[in-house]
């Protein structure tokens, strides 16, 4: 009888969410990584405090390697909604001279995670909204939607807090904080159909155009800046071009593509999650038969 | 448009809940099977003899345990053309009750898995019994492994029967029985021609038609109050989500506790401004006048929901540390937040078969019958009757852990019969009297630390300035008021409890109480704090135990050592040292008198001398 979507009802849990944490943590603070499902936070919360703005700033933990339509889209962003926007870079990551192409997993360590820490130390927050799903990967899956962190910032997974109807438990001593996923359990259908539903702003780069390439790898790698370093004999292409996720630029495969339309992107990603599934069951099927074969001495 | 449904499955690794659900998303093409899925199944595919083990399409508890991450609710999700859907994946074994009911509290249906060749179970109980007391309306008996009782229809009608007398115990909405083999696939998409003689359909289709819908819309208005919208002096809103019922422009609502109306003058959905809201929606209401309303009230219309400060409840224990009578936690109820004492166990719950025990001590995963009390009336009712104001939870005040969930049975009316006397003669006027603020000095620390030593000498000067005092020490207190207590934990609880509502009492005469207790639990000295009131000072004796020790004055130390005294504080039990006391004395580098100074100048420096 009710007339709530599903969409509405997942809305309604990630504001009810939202307005906790507002109301029962001393200092908190929205990560905010610029990508599709921040632009779905950000929306949330605008809708959750209105008319109020949200009593909490945002925060971007630059790279200083984000692609440069990130970059202005943020600050396009926090200027038209008039939210504080704190922008935090490891310094000494910086200093070390630290780049994706010569120190790999030590720059997403040092500039990423080390940097996130560093913030959240920094600036004493006790809970910081997340726009993780639980759809996206098994750790995931088990996490709370209020997720503990003790002082070095470490989720224990053995020893998570019971989550009971929304009685979320906010409790913590000094140093420890919260790590809070208002849309756990949002999948990445119903983030690109809220996208269009609400008609929420995203960044360019989802969507198709003429943009200079290099294919390395099998990946295809914008040449966003003249820090691309290209390798001997490589030439930028211009091909159209879109990205499905979004990070630091040189880390970050696109794909051909002439979507350039919300709708055609949402077909166009559906479509990929569906083939996905569908060959992924096939090889299932494949190995089991072939393991059956195997033991009845096909070989 | 779609509609969301969030259920649970029931059921032991050997019921074939993960083979079932597995299955069923495997025929209905919904699986995402990802790569690390693929490989497990290349490596263990053939434990039934060679055909696909649907279960390995999900990670099952086997991979949980190679993770080496305790068994735990993981959350999956898939959409048919139909309806989104959030499965709850939870392991069935007793051990992990409190597993299990955090899926229950997430879901609005259960699917109960029986195994067919054996019919309902000890464990069948355990899990409906789980459901029910969450909150779950809507069940579905899946009766599995048909294929090995032949699809016998009287076999599985006997099954239903007996679960369908078995659930009249409880207040289910609907129940649905569905013969189903969960490997050979019969009746999880399509309805199986092994069951001729079952008319209900696949498990998928009831899955995706049934109305799971509360009767939410009809229960009458409720919204608990999250938080109060100030973006400037012209704008004064409630924020929350509506609970029950609806609300329109106009309307005259009550705010509880406080018993104020007010008129219903603007409602936002989100950032839209609406005429009216439903149940679900979360909204922002502005009210025609300024009433007193803050986070934890909450605002209903016709139909009133209990206020009080005392109820029984249904309690499941969910941690690691016992319960202990008598002890105070953190209570959060809706969106109210308040220190609760939880009075006694009434009985504790046989989980398998219903049965009452009698129990001192409540471990985890058992579930008891409780009064609980908290520490001033709040807003709450019947779980029953409004799910969201009946369910509650226990926050440990020292490790914060979430150690129990309760459902309430019913108020115990006590507030209501029991009104406080308004005396003409108030506290202040007995303070002013005096001349004098009244105020508990409560000193903590271990025996032979000089708590009376030193509580003695200070009560003496402050005598002397003119102050009028009462000295509360342990033994003293032990010889009378207290001497039906001994020295177990629950015991302790209660000595402490007794002592703090005796300094209450003092401070209300106007006196400045010194009391001297080892006190060796940071919870009870946050009872003794929340009872006491403003007044309250910690006075933390600290000197180590060597010196305690070492001074020995009552010989027991020595006894302790030689264990002739069980449950000694720094020997055999803990001494939790506070972190924020307000004042800290080593009795070890200094004298008596400079001690007495130094409090002296600390109370007068805190405001409290």
């Amino acid at each position: 009888m009710s007339s709530l979507s599903h969409l509405d009802n997942l809305e309604a849990e990630a504001i009810y969410i939202m307005r906790e944490v507002a109301a029962e943590c001393a200092n908190p603070v929205m990560l905010y990584s610029i990508g599709k499902d921040s632009s779905v936070m950000l929306h949330l919360a605008l809708k959750a405090f209105y008319p109020e703005k949200p009593p909490f700033p945002f925060m971007h933990i630059d790279t200083t390697w984000k692609f440069k339509e990130m970059i202005t889209f943020r600050d396009n962003i926090a200027k038209k909604h008039g939210i504080e926007m704190i922008v935090y870079t490891n310094e000494d990551g910086v200093k070390q001279g630290l780049n994706p192409f010569d120190h790999g997993a030590a720059y997403t360590d040092i500039m990423k995670t080390a940097a996130l820490k560093q913030a959240l130390n920094q600036y004493k927050f006790d809970a910081a909204f997340g726009g993780a799903r639980r759809d996206e990967e098994k750790s995931r899956a088990k996490e709370r939607i209020f997720s503990f962190r003790n002082k070095e910032h470490a989720w224990d997974p053995k020893n998570q807090r019971p989550e009971m109807w929304r009685l979320f438990n906010t409790a913590i001593n000094k140093g420890e904080s919260m790590r809070v996923f208002p849309i756990s359990n949002w999948t990445e259908k119903d983030i690109w159909q809220y996208i269009k539903r609400e008609n929420i702003d995203i960044v360019p780069l989802y969507f198709a155009a003429e943009r200079p390439v290099v294919t390395r790898d099998g990946n295809i790698i914008m040449v966003d800046d003249d820090r691309m370093r290209l390798n001997p004999g490589e030439t930028p292409e211009i091909k159209s071009v879109r990205f499905r996720t979004l990070g630091c630029y040189p880390l970050t495969g696109g794909f051909e593509s002439k979507a350039d339309t919300l709708d055609e992107i949402i077909d166009e990603t559906l479509a990929a999650i569906a083939s996905e599934r569908t060959s992924r069951v096939i090889d299932n099927e494949a190995a089991g038969s072939m393991e059956r074969r195997k033991r009845e001495g096909y070989f | 448009m779609k509609s969301i449904l969030k259920f649970l499955t029931c059921g032991s690794v050997d019921d074939g809940k993960s083979t079932l659900i597995g299955h069923m998303l495997y025929d209905a093409k919904l699986l995402f099977a990802d790569q690390e899925n693929a490989l497990k199944l290349d490596s263990k595919v053939g434990s039934r003899g060679g055909a696909i083990d649907y279960s390995l399409l999900l990670d099952g508890l086997m991979a949980e345990r190679e993770q080496g991450i305790t068994i735990d609710v993981a959350y999956r999700y898939f959409t048919t053309e139909e309806r989104s859907f959030i499965v709850a994946d939870c392991p069935g074994h007793e051990q992990y009750t409190r597993n299990m009911a955090v899926g229950a509290s997430f879901a609005d249906l259960a699917i109960i898995l029986v195994d067919a060749s054996n019919g309902v179970a000890v464990q069948t109980r355990r899990h409906t019994r789980i459901c029910a007391l969450m909150g779950i309306r809507h069940v579905v008996l899946a009766v599995n492994k048909m294929d090995l009782i032949e699809y016998d229809k009287t076999r599985f009608e006997a099954i239903e029967q007996e679960f369908r007398s078995l659930s009249a115990n409880y207040n289910f909405k609907t129940l649905h029985v569905i013969p189903v083999s969960a490997t050979e696939g019969d009746n999880l998409t399509l309805s199986s021609p092994n069951t001729p003689w079952y008319k209900g359909g696949p498990l998928l289709t009831y899955l995706e038609n049934i109305d799971v819908e509360t009767d939410a819309v009809q229960h009458s208005f409720v919204m608990p109050v999250q938080r109060v919208c100030r973006p400037d002096h012209t704008f004064r809103g409630f924020q929350g989500q509506i609970e029950g019922g609806q609300i329109q422009v106009g309307d005259e609502i009550l705010a509880l506790p406080n018993e104020e109306t007010a008129r219903v003058k603007s409602i936002f959905v989100g950032d839209k401004n609406v005429s009216s809201a439903v149940a679900g929606q979360p909204v922002t209401i502005q009210l025609d006048r300024e009433i007193d309303i803050s986070r934890g009230c909450v605002l209903v219309k016709d139909e009133k929901p209990i206020v009080s400060d005392m109820f029984n409840a249904n309690l499941l224990w969910m941690d690691n540390d016992h319960l202990v009578a008598g002890r105070n936690y953190i209570l959060k109820c809706g969106t109210m937040t308040i220190p609760a004492t939880v009075l006694n166990i009434k009985y504790k719950l046989d989980i398998n078969t219903g049965s009452h025990l009698s129990a001192k001590k409540l471990i985890k995963n058992e579930i008891a019958s409780c009064d609980i009390i908290t520490s001033k009336p709040i807003v709450f009712d019947e779980f029953e009757k409004t799910n969201v104001l009946g369910g509650f939870i226990l926050i440990d005040r020292v490790s914060n852990m979430t150690s129990a969930c309760g459902v309430i049975a019913h108020s115990l009316r006590r507030s209501e019969n029991v009104v406080w006397q308004d005396t003409d003669i108030t506290k202040d006027f007995r303070a002013n009297q005096k001349s004098q603020q009244p105020c508990t000095l409560w000193f903590t620390g271990l025996s032979g630390s000089g708590k009376s030593t030193l509580a003695n000498a200070l009560e003496k000067k402050l005598v002397a300035m003119g102050k009028h005092t009462m000295l509360l020490d342990g033994d003293n207190i032990r010889h009378g008021l207290n001497k039906d207590l001994g020295f177990t934990e629950s015991d302790r609880v209660e000595n402490i409890r007794r002592i703090s509502e005796v300094a209450a009492l003092m401070n209300t005469a106007g006196l400045v109480v010194l009391t001297a207790f080892v006190s060796p639990y940071i919870s009870d000295r946050a009872q003794a704090r929340d009872i006491v009131g403003s007044d309250f000072v910690e006075i933390y004796v600290s000197t180590p135990l060597e010196v305690c020790e070492a001074r020995d004055v009552k010989g027991l130390y020595k006894k302790a050592r030689a264990g002739e005294i069980p449950n000694f504080t720094g020997i055999s039990d803990p001494y939790e040292a506070p972190v924020d006391a307000e004042i800290v004395v080593d009795t070890s580098e200094i004298t008596i008198d400079q001690a007495v100074d130094m409090v002296i100048k600390a109370l007068e420096k805190l405001g409290t001398l």
